[in-house]
C-alpha cells in the first residue's frame, strides 16, 4: 500500500477536477445551443409547438437530475449502443441545462416591450427575423446574468455524474477515500475546489446583474 | 429497436416503491419546515444582527450554494464521524436537506425582508411593539407573503434533489428503484416510472404549496 500525503491526496483531486471542468463546459455548450433552439418553438405562437416545449421543459424541471442520468445510461443502451459514462452524463446534462436555459431565456424574450414585435410586424419581417434582428438582440442584455448564474447550477450538476462511473472530482474523492480513510480531509477538499471553481461565477453573475441594473 | 419495454415486471414490487415514495415525502416535509425556520433565523442574523453574525451567515449562504447536495451529503455522512459526530443515513440525510435549504431559504427571506418598507418597522415600534414582535407581526409576515412563491420553487428544487440521499443509503423513492433493478433487471422501465412519480409528486408539491399559501396568507381586505 503507497502511503498518501495530503499533496497526493490534493494532486489527484486537481487531476480529475479537469474533467468536472471540461463536462461542464461541453453540457453547457451544447445545452445552450440545443435550449436556444428550444427557445425559438417556446415563443413561436404555434400552440401545438409551444405546448410540446412546454412539456420538455416541464419534465427535464420536474424529474431528479439523477433519474434522468439513470434514464440516458440505462435507457440509451437499450438501443444496442454501448453507452459510456461519459455520453449518458454529456447527454442527460445537455437535456437538463436546455431544459433550464428555454425557461429563463424565455422570461427574458417575454420581457421585451410587445411594440417591439408589432414593429418588426408592420416592417413585414418574418418570424425568425424578427427574433435574430429585433428580439434576442434585446433579450441578451438581460439574459447574461442569469445565463452566468445558471453555469453554477451546472458545475454542480456535474457532480452527479459521479454516481454512474465517471471519474470527476466528486467520484476521484470517493476513491481517495476509500483509499486513504480520511473522509472528513477528502470531502472538505472536495467541497473547497468546488467553492473554488463556482464562487467567482457566481460573484460574476451577480455583478453583471448590478451594473445592468444600473444601466437600465 | 428490437427491445420491448415489460413493466409488468415492476407489479410486485409495487409497495417498496410506495415505501420509498412515502419516505421522500416525508423527507421533504421534515426538511423544509426545520430549512425554512434556519433560513428565517438566518434572514433574520443577516438584517438585524451585529456585523459578525451577518458576515458568518453569509460565508455559510456562500459555501452551501457554491457546492453540491452531494457532497455536503457526503461530508456530512462520511466526514463528520471522522470528526466525533456519527449519524445514521436518515438523520445525516434530514440533515443535509436542511443545510441547504437553510442557506437557500435564508438569501431568500432576506430579500423579503428588505422590501418591507421601513416606514412600517417604525410604525410598529411606535405602537410600543418590542423588537421581537416587530420582528414576527410585521416585517417576517410581510416578507414571507412577497417571498412565498420562489421559497416554493426552492422546495421543489430540494425534493428533486434528494434523489441524491440514496447514495448513503437513506431509504428513498431512488433507493427503491435501484433496488428493484438490481432484482429484475428492468432499469430503463423502473427508472422512467419513478422519474414519473417524481413528475408527480413535483406538481403535487407545488400545488400543495399553492393551497397552503391561499390559506395562510388569506387576509382581511382580499
Amino acid at each position: 500500500m503507497s502511503d498518501f500525503s495530503f499533496w497526493v491526496i490534493l494532486s489527484n483531486l486537481l487531476l480529475a477536477t479537469r474533467w468536472t471542468i471540461a463536462l461542464s463546459l461541453v453540457a453547457f455548450a451544447s445545452g445552450g445551443l440545443v435550449g436556444l433552439a428550444l427557445l425559438f418553438a417556446r415563443v413561436s405562437r404555434i400552440g401545438w409547438l409551444e405546448w410540446t416545449t412546454k412539456a420538455y421543459v416541464e419534465f427535464f424541471q420536474g424529474t431528479p437530475l439523477l433519474m434522468q442520468l439513470f434514464l440516458f445510461f440505462f435507457g440509451v443502451a437499450l438501443f444496442g449502443i454501448e453507452v459510456s459514462p461519459w455520453l449518458a452524463a454529456w447527454l442527460a446534462l445537455t437535456f437538463w441545462t436546455s431544459a433550464f436555459l428555454t425557461e429563463i431565456w424565455r422570461g427574458c424574450v417575454e420581457a421585451i416591450p410587445k411594440g417591439q414585435w408589432e414593429a418588426a410586424d408592420t416592417l413585414a419581417m418574418s418570424y425568425m427575423q424578427q427574433m435574430w434582428h429585433v428580439i434576442l438582440p434585446q433579450a441578451f442584455r438581460i439574459a447574461i446574468p442569469p445565463t452566468v448564474g445558471f453555469s453554477v447550477q451546472v458545475v454542480k450538476g456535474t457532480a452527479l455524474a459521479s454516481i454512474i462511473g465517471f471519474v470527476d472530482l466528486t467520484k476521484a474523492g470517493t476513491m481517495l477515500n476509500n483509499a486513504t480513510f480520511r473522509p472528513f480531509l477528502v470531502y472538505s477538499l472536495v467541497a473547497l475546489i468546488y467553492f473554488a471553481l463556482c464562487f467567482p461565477l457566481s460573484w460574476f453573475a451577480h455583478r453583471l446583474e448590478r451594473t445592468f441594473n444600473v444601466a437600465r | 429497436m428490437t427491445y420491448k419495454l415489460h413493466f409488468a415486471d415492476l407489479l410486485p414490487y409495487w409497495d417498496l416503491l410506495l415505501k420509498g415514495l412515502v419516505f421522500t415525502i416525508l423527507l421533504t416535509i421534515v426538511s423544509t419546515v426545520a430549512g425554512t425556520a434556519l433560513g428565517t433565523l438566518g434572514a433574520s442574523a443577516r438584517t438585524f444582527g451585529p456585523r459578525w453574525l451577518d458576515r458568518l451567515t453569509g460565508a455559510y449562504v456562500e459555501v452551501i450554494r457554491n457546492t453540491p447536495f452531494i457532497v455536503q451529503l457526503f461530508f456530512i455522512f462520511f466526514g463528520l464521524p471522522a470528526a466525533g459526530i456519527k449519524l445514521n443515513e436518515t438523520t445525516a440525510a434530514v440533515l443535509a436537506m436542511t443545510v441547504n435549504l437553510g442557506a437557500y431559504s435564508t438569501e431568500i427571506i432576506r430579500a423579503g425582508i428588505q422590501a418591507v418598507p421601513k416606514g412600517h418597522i417604525e410604525a410598529g415600534a411606535s405602537l410600543a411593539m418590542s423588537r421581537l414582535q416587530v420582528l414576527r407581526h410585521v416585517v417576517l409576515k410581510q416578507a414571507f407573503e412577497k417571498i412565498y412563491p420562489a421559497l416554493s420553487s426552492q422546495i421543489v428544487i430540494v425534493m428533486l434533489g434528494s434523489a441524491v440521499v440514496s447514495q448513503i443509503s437513506a431509504e428513498d423513492l431512488t433507493y427503491a428503484a435501484n433496488f428493484i433493478q438490481s432484482r429484475n433487471f428492468r432499469a430503463f422501465e423502473v427508472y422512467l416510472v419513478v422519474a414519473g412519480l417524481y413528475l408527480l409528486l413535483a406538481i403535487v408539491t407545488r400545488a400543495a404549496l399553492r393551497g397552503i399559501g391561499r390559506l395562510v396568507f388569506r387576509g382581511p381586505g382580499r
